[in-house]
């Protein structure tokens, strides 16, 4: 066989922040193969869940990434409010639209940023990002934290909106609107830009169809799914908004999926204002004493795609078994169809296009012995332990009635 | 021979272009801070950098070729030392009694760039070879323009290699860049100075979120340093080539004094506003760039400038 270099693009590279290895099998400049490793920063998220109450749980999933922090807690909450059968109150409703959709809003952009940043366009990067600033200061005037805004609890939202920010959160959106208009025009109408991002990484329908992208990697691909219209919750069937999908499945399809995105949640965000302005102050939660015995699947659109949680409950006060999903962990598969027979500079380009967020995808593959370097457990007896587990947890569970 | 080592080593060589140089570069740093939104560097971040690189330590990768890759950036600082002696003498208007300098010059350009792939491939590291090969490529693609550049010149100074001459009927006739043909040859001469500078959009050979470094990746403490001196020198030594060369050179009396500093700083300007707004391109976008629209603008201004436009 003939012998290739290998290009490592990680675990420490100045491409992208988070530990994570690709491995570039390179011929010259072309890619040939391209290999994946994650697990550098696997933190247990799901077994420390096991051991912590619902309130508490809600704080754990919030930083599983701080990116999309709310992605994660409003899956949960719609996985725990199915298992407990709560009907959650319109106003509560409308203020985890706007939390959502802000938050849409600034990961798009530090998306566009670090886009820029990639192909070296750092003047995008730093505009992109200092427009992004407003938006933390709102999530600031209406949560308290710029990040990470510990709104969300079991059957509505920890905070209300007073009714004098209503106008704050209107005149910073139309401060930021025509912003990122600009912003869009200025990468949507540069030719230098064109040249780059154009025919790079083209994903195909098939080819998300075949790993099951989701998000704007999959919408840009022509694919129509949003877990906003397609398994409605909180108050997206209340407002009028549309899906963004385009067909080319390229780069720059993606870029413009996430531009237009911004502006259907600005207006998103407006209507649910509108709303909350017109009906008078009432309830934003309802009391939930307990959970019930049960298993509940919650899901989410988050800036990346869906986002899908799934709970069991024994009746107690904190979950049995807790799995969460990310968007990334089906989207980075897709770098085997995007980056193979691309040169390493549209290679990079095309793993940061699909907005991968590695923290939330962080799966552990082998267990090494530091002293004697033998290898503890792999990733073949990791599932056997987890499906024993499974096993166990079934039969306790379950076992007394089937 | 006293005479020559003064050249070489206070001024117009090493001391001066290192001090000019870094000076530059704190301009230039501070201009993409501004355009950025962000404060910038003080006035002595460039030398800061470089003392303090000077007082880390040097790592050599185990595989590498130790005396050649220790010995390349120095290569590198020495021919950006000579071709700023070559350039900045006749700039100055002190005649050095050479008359073939434009060639020599033409030659010494090429020096750093070949001393930092030397150096890249010295390492051993295969990012670092990765970003020799690009680096290769890309001198493949600008030295052509380059050349068709100075054709172009010699040409419209009357058949002279000598840059005293060259900056003499530029002093008589006006400023190369007056005329239609020396339009073209500014933008030609920018670009391949862009390129050169390794900045934005061709800073293919150290792609920073693609090769992490490229030809500068296992550079480190002394090494590093005697890279960024010599990067610094270049960034006043090609901005001067190109004022030399099209923009009637530089003037010390009264007045001109200011106008010739304006010059450079305009020139480093517009070096630094093309970097901060375009992206970076493929290896294959620029060769494309330089092969096809560079070139042919050159010989367009070639033709031009032998009709004497």
């Amino acid at each position: 066989m003939k012998q290739k270099t290998i290009i490592p693009v990680g675990p420490y590279h100045p491409l992208q922040e988070e530990p994570e290895l690709f491995k570039l099998f390179c011929d010259g400049e072309i890619v040939t193969d391209i290999e994946w490793e994650t697990g550098y920063n696997h933190r247990g998220i799901e077994k420390i869940n096991e051991s912590k109450t619902f309130e508490q749980v809600f704080f754990v999933v919030e930083r599983i990434c701080g990116i999309c922090s709310t992605s994660h807690p409003f899956a949960f909450a719609n996985a725990m409010e199915e298992i407990a059968q709560v009907k959650v109150p319109d106003r509560a409703k409308y203020i985890r639209t706007i939390i959502a959709e802000l938050e849409r809003i600034h990961s798009h952009l530090l998306w566009v940023g670090l886009a820029g940043h990639f192909i070296g366009y750092n003047t995008v990067f730093m505009w992109a990002w200092k427009y992004r600033e407003p938006i933390l200061d709102l999530f600031e005037i209406i949560t308290g934290n710029r990040n990470s805004y510990a709104m969300f609890k079991i059957g509505g939202v920890r905070r209300d909106i007073d009714e004098k920010d209503y106008s704050k959160i209107l005149k910073i959106l139309d401060g930021v609107k025509p912003k990122a208009e600009m912003l869009m025009k200025a990468v949507i109408d540069d030719p230098v830009i064109h040249m780059r991002t154009k025919g790079i990484g083209i994903l195909t329908k098939q080819d998300i169809l075949d790993y099951c992208a989701v998000g704007p990697t999959a919408r840009a691909s022509g694919v129509d799914v949003d877990i906003r219209r397609d398994d409605p919750y909180a108050a997206y069937p209340l407002v009028n908004w549309k899906v963004i999908v385009t067909q080319e499945g390229d780069v720059f399809a993606k870029a413009v999926v996430r531009f237009l995105e911004i502006f259907e949640s600005i207006s998103i965000i407006e209507q649910c204002v509108e709303k909350l302005r017109k009906d008078p102050p009432g309830q934003i939660d309802v009391k939930v004493k307990n959970i019930p015995e049960g298993n509940g699947a919650g899901r989410a659109e988050a800036p990346r795609g869906e986002v899908f949680h799934y709970v069991i409950t024994d009746g107690s006060n904190s979950p049995v078994r807790h799995k969460i999903r990310a968007p990334s962990y089906v989207n980075v598969a897709t770098f085997k169809k995007s980056c193979v027979g691309q040169t390493i500079s549209d290679a990079t380009l095309a793993l940061a296009a699909v907005d991968p967020c590695y923290c939330c995808t962080e799966r552990m593959a082998h267990v090494y012995d530091s002293r004697t370097r033998q290898r503890v457990l792999d990733g073949r007896g990791l599932i056997q332990l987890s499906q024993q587990r499974t096993q166990t947890l079934k039969k306790n569970l379950f076992g007394k009635n089937t | 021979m006293a005479g020559h080592i003064f050249y070489f080593l206070i001024f117009p060589g090493l001391l001066f272009a290192g001090v000019g140089g870094g000076l530059l570069s704190w301009f230039d740093r501070k201009i993409t801070a501004r355009v950025q939104f962000r404060v910038g560097p003080p006035l002595l971040q460039p030398f800061y950098d470089f003392v303090k690189l000077m007082a880390k330590e040097t790592i050599i990768p185990s595989n590498a070729a130790k005396t050649v890759f220790l010995l390349a950036p120095i290569l590198a600082v020495a021919g950006a030392c000579l071709s700023s002696v070559f350039i900045l003498l006749p700039g100055f208007g002190i005649s050095s009694g050479f008359r073939g300098d434009l060639v020599v010059v033409f030659y010494l350009l090429m020096v750093p760039s070949l001393a930092y792939i030397i150096g890249a491939l010295a390492s051993g590291n295969p990012i670092a070879n990765l970003g020799a090969s690009r680096e290769m490529k890309l001198i493949i693609g600008y030295e052509l323009s380059l050349l068709l550049v100075l054709a172009a010149i010699i040409l419209k100074a009357g058949n002279t290699i000598s840059l005293n001459e060259i900056i003499a009927v530029q002093q008589q006739q006006g400023a190369f860049i007056g005329s239609i043909s020396g339009m073209l040859l500014f933008i030609v001469s920018m670009m391949c100075v862009q390129a050169k500078l390794a900045f934005v959009p061709f800073d293919i050979a150290d792609a920073e979120t693609e090769i992490a470094g490229g030809i500068f990746l296992e550079f480190s403490g002394f090494t590093l340093a005697m890279v960024k001196l010599a990067k610094y020198i270049m960034l006043l030594v090609l901005p001067s080539f190109v004022v030399v060369i099209l923009l009637g050179g530089f003037r010390f009396e009264g007045i001109h004094i200011l106008w010739s500093v304006l010059k450079l700083l305009g020139v480093v300007l517009l070096i630094t506003l093309v970097r901060n707004t375009n992206p970076r391109l493929t290896i294959g976008q620029s060769m494309r760039f330089f092969f096809i629209w560079m070139n042919l603008f050159a010989i367009i201004a070639i033709v031009l400038a032998y009709f004497g436009y």
